[in-house]
């Protein structure tokens, strides 16, 4: 084993989200799909970073971070909102936009 | 000391596949677990075993906020959300795209198989620095971090807070719910409440008499009769009300004819 095994285990991660933003149907499940994804990249800065041996990936992967904080404080609102619109944290239901 | 291995020590390989199998097991239970709540729970897991991760990679300011900011902050914003939106929210299982979850799978696996076969054959033999050197030039990791963000990264850290400050408007403009009608106020209620029909204020005590003073004894009227409000509804619907014959004949005739004297 070599620190190349933390990349594969967030390649692995990063599948696991993305199959769950593309089956899941409640928002919040695949918003924290979207998490994964992201703190699996970020696992995969953080190898790298160690294998380049500078700490610029740790600095991008603390960036990553707090988009991500920012995106689920914004994403959240936006969930509340559709729901008490519409009763539904389904993302089948919000279809207004296709007409 | 740049010290260029291609392995890493034992302590270090019991840690990773410890905590990695966790963390896979933690995402396959997100994935599949039917509940929300339940797929919040396992991402906490997951979240937690990266931070591990992140400190056996050298990077210990990561890995802490890595649990402050995901296992502390967003995961209980997230479980605050599904106390809104409702805990027992569960999926459908009906496909609205026929073969869609077939399809996402096959397309996750082919993705994951690639990603990990390609990755996984390019850098085995790859050599890794290691960030001791990085680490102890300013002193400590945090030092180094803190000397690159408030360097090079200066422009991106001032952005971010931007981004932040902008974040928390935008979801206080969302969640924010305009007042479809005024509040009422204490004097609306109160005329709403004579308006309605019914007794506005306290219904009348049972009546108080020298011998008896129970509930289920009955206030006397002016004109002599009993008060049927006076005595609670329970005790009437069980016929338990007592009559003024049984509480002090006497004592009820002198009242009521009103010969005090």
């Amino acid at each position: 084993m070599n620190p190349s095994s933390y990349v594969v285990l967030s390649a692995l991660l990063f599948s696991i989200g993305a199959i769950g933003v593309l089956v899941r149907r409640n928002a919040i499940v695949v918003f924290m799909s979207v998490e994964l994804m992201l703190n699996a990249a970020n696992l995969a800065f953080v190898s790298f970073a160690r294998m380049n041996g500078n700490l610029d990936g740790q600095v991008v992967a603390f960036f990553v971070m707090v988009v991500a904080a920012a995106e689920v404080v914004v994403g959240l609102a936006i969930i509340v909102t559709i729901f008490r619109t519409r009763r539904s944290a389904s993302i089948d239901e919000p279809n207004l936009l296709k007409y | 000391m740049t010290d260029t291995v291609t392995d890493v020590n034992t302590g270090e390989q019991v840690v990773f596949w410890v905590c990695a199998i966790l963390a896979v097991a933690g995402a396959l239970g997100m994935v599949l677990s039917r509940k929300a709540v339940h797929s919040a729970l396992w991402v906490a897991l997951t979240m937690i075993n990266l931070a591990i991760l992140y400190i056996a990679n050298s990077a210990p300011f990561l890995g802490m906020v890595q649990v402050i900011v995901y296992t502390g902050a967003v995961m209980m914003l997230f479980l605050f959300v599904l106390m809104v939106v409702g805990v027992d929210a569960s999926d459908s299982l009906i496909e609205t795209i026929k073969g869609q979850r077939l399809a996402a799978i096959l397309l996750g696996l082919g993705l994951g198989i690639l990603l990990v076969w390609g990755i996984g054959s390019g850098l085995v033999a790859s050599p890794t620095v290691g960030l001791d050197a990085a680490n102890d030039a300013y002193g400590g990791n945090v030092e180094g971090i803190a000397n690159l963000i408030f360097t090079r990264y200066l422009l991106v850290f001032e952005l971010t807070s931007a981004l932040l400050i902008t974040a928390a408007m935008g979801a206080m403009v969302l969640s924010h719910r305009d007042r479809w009608k005024e509040v009422a106020s204490q004097r609306d209620l109160s005329i709403a409440r004579f308006r309605s029909g019914v007794h506005p204020g306290n219904l009348p005590n049972p009546g108080v008499y020298a011998r008896h003073n129970a509930v289920d004894t009955p206030a006397i009227l002016p004109d002599g009769g009993t008060s049927d409000l006076s005595v609670p509804q329970p005790v009437r619907a069980r016929g338990d009300e007592r009559t003024l014959d049984q509480v002090d004949i006497d004592e009820v005739r002198q009242i009521t004819e009103g010969s005090g004297e």
